[in-house]
């Protein structure tokens, strides 16, 4: 890595990345990370607890958005605090057997802040889904070299 | 439902070890979608001055949820998971988490608020690796927010 913070500047874009969700990745999260709450797999089961459909898990959001910081920074052992608020749930629809998603997260990020002192920079990234903000305060620390 | 006032404070100490398997921040890596020659390749890896292969930045939620399931499923907090909705999450890495790791999570209850007819309930869970002896390691603090749904909400 090689990211030097004299060659930042708050405001500077880290660039942006698109992640196209169906529920087949959801069920594939489930089962990697543990989490089997069904609303994030039973249709029925989520409308019944007053959720407009399935949903993704918030964890995915977050986990799936951070590799636009993580290729950033060049080693995912830079990443030192992640951080997020989950505001708006991200509604995934059943695409299952077509090529569709069942949704679309857009995720960019800025420098937030530098701090020459730890000698790291916060990465603000914004994540959208359906044209709604489903993150917010979603805020990076990397260690730059 | 009434959430127990008293939860605040209360700490779960470190249970089941958990072992980081190579396969399994694999399987995580790609669940996630990340794409990070760390996360994958043991060579990539090391090229990066690493032991082994590299999890991604929100691993812990695996150990940290673990962790959790002490408190939801404990039937003095009176917390019905089926209205739980995450709020927020926080991971602070004192050191990676990498595959060989040994992991062990302490859980603290660091606030319960009355919202509404719920709860916002706040966590903390203090992630170490086990080393040799009785020596262990700080290496994640992971904190979160659950709302717990009051009837109607």
């Amino acid at each position: 890595m090689s990211l030097s913070i004299h060659e930042l500047s708050p405001g500077q874009e880290i660039g942006s990345r698109t992640v196209e969700v169906t529920r087949t990745d959801l069920v594939k999260y489930a089962g990697a990370s543990g989490d089997f709450n069904p609303i994030h797999w039973n249709e029925a089961f989520a409308t019944g607890v007053e959720l407009p459909g399935v949903i993704a898990h918030g964890m995915f959001t977050m986990g799936s958005a951070v590799q636009l910081v993580t290729d950033w920074a060049g080693d995912p052992a830079a990443v030192v605090d992640f951080q997020t608020r989950f505001t708006k749930p991200v509604l995934v629809t059943d695409t299952t057997g077509t090529e569709e998603p069942g949704a679309t997260i857009e995720v960019s990020g800025l420098i937030g802040k530098l701090d020459a002192e730890a000698n790291t920079a916060r990465i603000d990234l914004t994540v959208v889904a359906a044209g709604q903000k489903v993150l917010m305060k979603a805020q990076a620390v990397v260690k730059l070299s | 439902m009434t959430i127990n006032p008293d939860l605040q404070g209360r700490s779960y100490p470190a249970a089941e070890v958990y072992d980081v398997g190579r396969e399994k921040i694999r399987e995580f890596a790609r669940a996630v979608k990340a794409t990070h020659p760390a996360h994958f390749d043991v060579d990539a890896a090391k090229g990066l001055g690493h032991a082994d292969l590299v999890a991604p930045p929100t691993f812990a939620i695996i150990i940290a949820q673990r962790a959790d399931a002490q408190l939801i499923e404990d039937p003095e907090a009176g917390i019905d998971f089926s209205r739980v909705v995450h709020a927020d999450q926080r991971f602070t890495h004192h050191r990676p988490i990498f595959a060989g790791d040994r992991l062990v999570a302490e859980l603290h209850v660091d606030g319960v608020r009355a919202m509404g007819g719920g709860a916002m309930i706040t966590t903390r869970s203090e992630i170490f690796a086990l080393g040799s002896g009785d020596s262990r390691e700080p290496v994640t603090t992971t904190t979160s927010s659950i709302l717990v749904r009051g009837e109607g909400q």
